[in-house]
């Protein structure tokens, strides 16, 4: 992929609103923030030859209610680690020329459908057992860092707190009301270790982003945000628990993040603000350790004294993430990323941002690295 | 008249050899007999070699606890009553790592590495649960 440095941007992004709505449904939503985007980067709707559709049931009905033929159409499941993988085929899309522009449609109706993340819904082999959800899997991990690294719940408590401010900070968030390390460790235990405040929320709301090459860019409303690295490793062998590695996908975090970084020419001292995929809290200590911002074992530690909020050396999911933000599972923290580096954050922009990198340390791990255009 | 009202094995021809073994108070992993490649879950040919010709192996039931966590909330009603309840992962002596519960409460001194022993708990009249204890 090192070809492909900065030769593709994003030019539009778009959101809904985030919360409960019952009386629309995932194409709905996915058209109102389609609409965002074409009017954030003005460009002609017809123009657009390019459709990626994750979480949405249908992506012939999608391309009916957004009135587009395109060239090229992907559709992608429902799994919370698509984000990334969706922004790499739509590069490769578009430096092929399969496609000029392509729109990526996220959404979720989740809260609506009363989605619960486990039991019949999501069957598996250790049901039996009683074993079931993603964040049961976090859950696990978490327990092995404990017994591995000394890590505390209270350093866990640190991402959550951390998120929660910066929610205060965005208009559009869910989750508001301030939050302690105290709180964290008295909220309601869903699977030990965990608590409510390490959980996602699950709300309804769509996101779209607009990407295209650097020189059509050019011709469009806002500066283009470029993408400037990426880096993927998946983990498939060690599958047999969903959501779960032994290993916290150390490796592939790491190869991934070094992909990215080789590629864009920057490290992790060079990153301005970072938006990391959080399922589950301690998704984001994955996270840190796989990418180098710290050593094996020492994120609990690194994240102590609010390392991770806007103030902070690290300032990370500056839009409140998807513990305190929205559940749109990578794609509003991609959208952030854009934000950032546009200047357009508000009380929660981060200064001189020139650098924002995405994760997702998941069974697909991914990374982007973006920079102003 | 009391029935069992939690999850019960998903009707898949892969396990089949692996409950059968369970009711007969053996627990088994499969094994390729082209490549020796051990492993659970099972699949239909063998990752490492592609082989068709796979087996099924009895293991020693010892164990090393990985990993233990508690279910506060019930996914499904027939865990209810059981609120809170553990699951443990423990790694096979013989390589795999396997979810499970504690037969009866959990050993007193739970960490990383404490040997465990499998003992079969059955729930059906065709299936019987493989938990472990402290050995």
């Amino acid at each position: 992929m090192m070809g492909l440095k900065n030769r593709l941007a994003v030019v539009g992004v778009g959101t809904t609103a985030y919360g409960a709505f019952p009386e629309t449904d995932d194409y709905g939503l996915a058209a109102r923030a389609f609409r965002n985007a074409v009017e954030d980067c003005g460009v002609d709707k017809n123009a657009i030859d390019g459709l990626l559709c994750c979480r949405i049931p249908y992506y012939a009905r999608m391309g009916e209610i957004l009135g587009l033929d395109p060239r090229w159409t992907l559709p992608m499941p429902a799994h919370g680690r698509m984000s990334g993988m969706a922004i790499v085929e739509a590069m490769m899309a578009l430096e092929s020329g399969a496609a000029d522009y392509v729109a990526l449609l996220y959404a979720n109706i989740g809260r609506s459908r009363r989605v619960n993340y486990g039991g019949e819904e999501l069957a598996g082999i250790w049901d039996p057992w009683g074993f079931t959800s993603p964040g049961a899997a976090h859950a696990l991990m978490f327990r092995m860092h404990m017994e591995r690294y000394g890590t505390t719940t209270r350093q866990l408590a640190e991402v959550s707190v951390a998120f929660r401010r910066h929610a205060q900070m965005h208009p559009d968030a869910v989750m508001k009301k301030p939050i302690t390390i105290d709180d964290h460790e008295a909220a309601r235990p869903i699977v030990e270790p965990l608590r409510l405040l390490d959980y996602c929320l699950i709300n309804d709301g769509a996101v779209c982003l607009i990407l295209t090459t650097a020189d059509r860019a050019k011709d469009l409303k806002k500066p283009p945000v470029l993408i400037s690295g990426v880096g993927a490793r998946d983990a498939f062998r060690r599958s047999a628990i969903s959501n779960f590695d032994p290993d916290f996908w150390y490796a592939e975090t790491r190869e991934a993040g070094e992909a990215a970084y080789r590629m864009a020419g920057v490290g992790p001292s060079d990153v301005d603000a970072l938006m990391c995929y959080d399922n589950f809290s301690p998704t984001v200590l994955f996270s840190l350790e796989g990418l180098g911002f710290c050593g094996r074992g020492e994120a609990g530690a690194f994240v102590e004294g609010g390392r991770l909020q806007i103030d902070g050396a690290l300032p990370t999911n500056t839009d409140g993430g998807h513990l305190s933000n929205s559940y749109m599972q990578g794609w509003a923290l991609n959208v952030e990323a854009v934000r950032q580096l546009r200047g357009e954050c508000g009380e929660r922009q981060v200064k001189d941002c020139e650098v924002v990198q995405y994760v997702a340390t998941t069974p697909c791990t991914r990374s982007v690295i973006y920079t102003r255009g | 008249m009391l029935t069992y009202n939690k999850p019960l094995p998903a009707q898949d021809p892969l396990f089949e050899p692996f409950w059968d073994n369970a009711r007969a108070g053996r627990l088994s992993i499969q094994c390729c007999r082209a490549c020796g490649d051990r492993r659970f879950p099972p699949g239909p040919i063998c990752p490492q070699c592609l082989s068709d010709d796979q087996a099924w192996e009895p293991v020693s039931g010892r164990a090393s606890l990985v990993s233990w966590v508690r279910f506060h909330r019930a996914y499904w009603d027939g865990f209810a009553q059981d609120l809170p309840y553990d699951v443990c992962l423990v790694q096979l002596d013989e390589g795999p790592l396997f979810l499970s519960n504690f037969a009866g409460a959990p050993p007193a001194n739970l960490q990383t590495g404490l040997r465990l022993k499998v003992v079969f708990e059955p729930i059906t009249e065709r299936y019987v649960l493989p938990k472990f204890v402290a050995e």
